[in-house]
């Protein structure tokens, strides 16, 4: 195929134009002997339809869509309502560069607008980025940021952070001479230890960082682990992989962090195989010289009319370079856009009902597999939408029973934490039917029996 | 049309819904909440129906300009055609449900995808490995230094500094600083390059990497790439090529072949997917053989007819992101790859490169153009002439909007005073690009004759020059009622 829109003679018109004989010629800048001549060796070009039906045979191989999964941790199923894909697949949307000139560009700026208003108001913090990669990179960003804040070297991270998440932040401060230390999950309730917190805060502490609810499901006591942490002078970071859990729980600011951040995944963007997902962060007014990527703010028009423009590019690298708060550039305006439609869409009372949903179904999930010999639920802190079971029987030979009859059981989490031997991370959200529930609790009951 | 189109919040209303859940099909127990710490409500947060949603959305969509709609040359940004059969491709259930943590076998089809992509990103740039976690090219530059000073500190010095040229992007600079380095700038030379005396000159024992953007920002290219990677090889350090400007390269320049180490290429340009109003993007690091161990996990691996993913990697610099990057960007970009073949990208070079040059000759002696040498997929004017008028930069490109046209990348690079970039791609028609160039004409006529229609400037768009100053001042970052 081909999306070059000139005929034969337009080129040849054009080559003349410029006052050179072929095509070939306008490379002479790249010296004759490391020009490339050969092939790339790239398949023969393939037209729409065959192109079509090629991918449809590749995706034909994940078979995952043939089962019914109860996989979470850290990637969520949630409905997504239609207003949301036929809005957001607008070429308006999908085909604009980032807003560098902002009298064309005041749609995409008045919906980071309102998506930083979102939240702010989700989080209850004073001021949010455009958005940033995803969940762990929002994380790492927010620890660099409390770096610059708080000039000391160590960061004190729950052991019950997305195992994944903190292997990126390791990555990103690998370089940068900070060190990094877990703090404890209690071993019964699966909240974070105080007592382990007290033995690590210092002066030395940048900063507290907590998942809530935690990787495990469980919902955090972050009041006290913030208060702590804010006693010893070091911020408080409130990490949500679940933004719908936002939806119910009391928020960040309300409990005291300096900073939250995570991923909005949940707010209208499909699983994907990890992505495009959604970064987001959100802090206290003060640290606005320390927040990192793009921010729009509201300013007025050369006749007075409001509009929207990208604002305090000075903490940015195409201004500051080295000196920047962060080198992130390009970020996710669009799935943020996903994010504002959808969050717009449900309002205040329909991301209740929708996390009231989760809770209640998830809660009935628990209590019914419970109820089964051989398994036992395994933390006694409360739940939102994911919970860990703990099986008598090991934790391979009975996911791969329930994969025979058609069923993801969920995520093993012996493979992150050694000394959850058997244990298993279940999701069970408003796409999951009663019907579909009670199905995995039977399955359940078969294989054990 | 002019109307301002209010703020969501402002079309709030106590009861207005669009959303409704079918009944709760659990039974449910409302004692659940008291072990839980609830929030009242979400003071703020906006109550509206259906029917308004829509309407505020299409009337701001309408008021964006973008490649669908628009002439959109900005510089170094690619902005080219995004194919819709590659959208409609990415958007199969069978790639849109798949969760990423799924057991290997159940997700063969993303991994071979995965697979695929790599191995032809390999054969365009000449690449060994390819790693495709990078969400955007920025990403991928910190990827791709982090692999570089992996391997320096195996070699038992990371190192101090990264040279980079006074063209370069913004992230590179930062990304080199992310990564722990110090950054030491290559003032470029009268043709707009880097000077292989001014290399030899800073390359010292200490330096662990050369940034190099090739075509430059000015659209030039490096042409003794070589010279210069033998002087950086030479001395221990390492090659690192910014290859946010590879369209001007396909099929003609394979940089793995002549001394670069690592590149990143940002998928968002290149390969035509759509930046989304600014994202997401993906930026894929190729590195070579001896770079290989230090690739960010997982790493897909082939174990006869079965994919696997690989974690245990012991020099690894570690994980990048979660999952498998941005995973749909990437199926887009391969089904442009797959589209277009060996031919059809060699054509995607010849014609950006074709487009570029018909503007630049057509606007050569009306625009400064500072640096003379040749360029392939985009040229850097400036606004010296017009500057005598007391018109800018700025003015020509609020200007370009009352045209219809999206303005060109402006006051970058930072070497060229006033500058207006210019990066056509190949999607552009004659007549889209004679539109430009008269629209450009007519603005230097203006700058002449009648400068303030410029400084005034756009007179037609859905609102007035934006005072960027007084946003910055008094910074209104949210709505508060």
């Amino acid at each position: 195929m081909s999306y070059i829109p000139l005929s034969q003679r337009d080129i040849e018109e054009m080559l003349r134009r410029i006052g050179v004989s072929s095509l070939d010629e306008l490379f002479q800048s790249i010296p004759e002997e490391i020009r490339w001549k050969g092939s790339l060796n790239l398949p023969s070009p393939l037209s729409e339809s065959e192109l079509l039906e090629y991918f449809e045979k590749l995706g034909q191989k994940n078979t995952y869509p043939q089962f019914l999964s109860f996989l979470g941790a850290g990637a969520y199923p949630h409905l997504i309502p239609a207003v949301v894909d036929y809005l957001s697949s607008r070429g308006e949307f999908v085909t604009p560069y980032t807003p560098y000139q902002p009298e064309v560009s005041q749609g995409t700026l008045q919906i980071i607008f309102e998506y930083q208003t979102l939240i702010c108001q989700l989080t209850a913090l004073e001021i949010a980025n455009a958005s940033l990669y995803e969940g762990a990179t929002a994380v790492a960003e927010a620890v660099l940021m409390a770096q610059r804040i708080r000039n000391r070297s160590k960061i004190l991270v729950a052991r019950s952070l997305h195992p994944q998440y903190r292997q990126v932040m390791a990555t990103y401060v690998k370089n940068l001479g900070l060190t990094i230390e877990e703090v404890d999950f209690d071993l019964k309730s699966g909240q974070l230890s105080l007592d382990d917190l007290t033995k690590r805060l210092s002066e030395e502490v940048i900063a507290l960082v907590v998942q809530n609810p935690n990787f495990f499901g469980v919902v955090e006591k972050l009041e006290e682990a913030f208060s702590l942490s804010h006693q010893k002078g070091a911020l408080a970071i409130a990490v949500i992989a679940e933004g719908l859990s936002l939806g119910l729980l009391k928020p960040p600011g309300e409990v005291g962090a300096d900073i939250a951040c995570g991923e909005g995944q949940s707010f209208g963007l499909p699983l994907a195989f990890g992505g495009p997902y959604l970064g987001f962060i959100a802090c206290r007014e003060n640290f606005l010289r320390q927040l990192p990527g793009r921010i729009a703010g509201q300013t007025k028009d050369a006749e007075g009319k409001i509009g929207y423009v990208l604002t305090l590019s000075t903490r940015e690298q195409h201004i500051r370079r080295e000196k920047a708060t962060s080198n992130i550039c390009t970020n996710q305006a669009w799935c943020a856009l996903r994010a504002t439609i959808f969050l717009e869409t449900l309002g205040p009372k329909g991301l209740r009902e929708l996390a009231y949903y989760n809770l209640q179904k998830a809660n009935y999930a628990l209590e019914k597999l419970c109820s089964l010999p051989g398994i036992k639920r395994h933390f006694s802190g409360p739940i939102f939408n994911e919970f860990v079971l703990e099986l008598e029987q090991p934790v391979n030979k009975i996911t791969s029973q329930l994969l025979n009859r058609g069923i993801i059981a969920g995520y093993p989490l012996e493979r992150d934490y050694p000394e959850l031997k058997n244990c298993l991370l279940l999701c069970v959200t408003e796409v999951h039917s009663k019907e579909k529930i009670d199905e995995l609790v039977r399955a359940f009951k078969e294989v054990l029996s | 049309m002019n109307r301002r189109e209010p703020l969501i919040f402002e079309l709030s209303g106590e009861g207005k819904r669009a959303f409704f859940l079918p009944p709760l099909d659990v039974p449910e127990k409302r004692e659940i909440l008291e072990f839980l710490p609830c929030r009242e409500n979400i003071p703020g947060f906006p109550e509206v129906s259906e029917p308004e949603i829509v309407r505020h959305f299409t009337r701001l969509a309408q008021t964006n300009f973008c490649v669908d709609t628009t002439f959109y040359p900005l510089g170094s940004c690619t902005m080219k055609y995004s194919p819709k059969i590659n959208e409609k491709i990415a958007g199969l259930s069978h790639f849109l449900t798949i969760h990423p943590l799924a057991q290997e076998e159940l997700v063969q089809g993303s991994l071979e995808l995965i697979k695929l992509l790599e191995d032809y990103l390999c054969r365009i740039t000449g690449m060994a490995y390819f790693t495709l976690w990078p969400a955007a090219g920025a990403h991928g530059e910190l990827t791709g230094m982090m692999m570089i000073r992996a391997a320096l500190t195996r070699r038992g010095n990371p190192r101090k500094i990264v040279l980079i040229p006074d063209s370069a992007h913004g992230t590179n600079p930062s990304s080199a600083h992310l990564c722990g380095y110090h950054v030491q700038e290559i003032k470029s030379n009268e043709e707009g390059t880097v000077d292989v005396e001014d290399l030899e000159k800073m390359m010292t024992d200490e330096v662990a990497a050369l940034m190099l953007t090739n075509p430059n920002t000015l659209g030039i290219f490096e042409k003794d790439i070589c010279r210069l990677a033998e002087i950086v090889h030479r001395r221990g350090g390492f090659v690192y090529m910014d290859g946010a400007n590879m369209n001007a390269l396909l099929g003609k320049f394979r940089p793995g072949d002549h001394g670069v180490d690592v590149i990143h290429l940002n998928l968002h340009k290149t390969f035509s997917t759509p930046h989304g109003g600014g994202g997401p993007g993906a930026g894929p690091v190729g590195v070579t053989e001896e770079l290989e161990p230090f690739l960010p996990i997982p790493v897909i691996k082939r174990e006869g007819e079965r994919l696997v993913v690989e974690n245990n990697r012991p020099l690894s610099i570690g994980r990048v992101r979660t999952f498998f990057g941005n995973f749909l960007v990437l199926v887009k970009a391969l089904a442009y790859i797959l589209s277009l073949g060996d031919e059809g990208l060699k054509q995607v070079a010849e014609i950006a490169v074709l487009n570029s040059n018909y503007l630049r000759k057509s606007l050569e002696g009306i625009f400064h153009l500072k640096y003379s040498s040749p360029t392939l997929h985009e040229c850097v004017f400036s606004d010296k002439w017009q500057r005598e008028k007391g018109v800018q930069n700025i003015d020509i490109a609020k200007r370009l909007i009352d045209f219809g046209l999206h303005p060109p990348t402006m006051s970058f690079p930072l070497i060229v005073q006033g500058a207006l970039m210019i990066e056509p791609t190949e999607t552009e028609s004659k007549v889209e690009l004679d539109a430009f160039i008269e629209a450009m004409k007519q603005i230097a006529y203006e700058a002449e004759k009648n400068p303030e229609i410029l400084k005034t400037a756009p007179h037609r768009a859905y609102v007035r020059r934006l005072d960027e100053v007084a946003a910055a001042r008094n910074p209104v970052l949210r709505w508060k009622g």
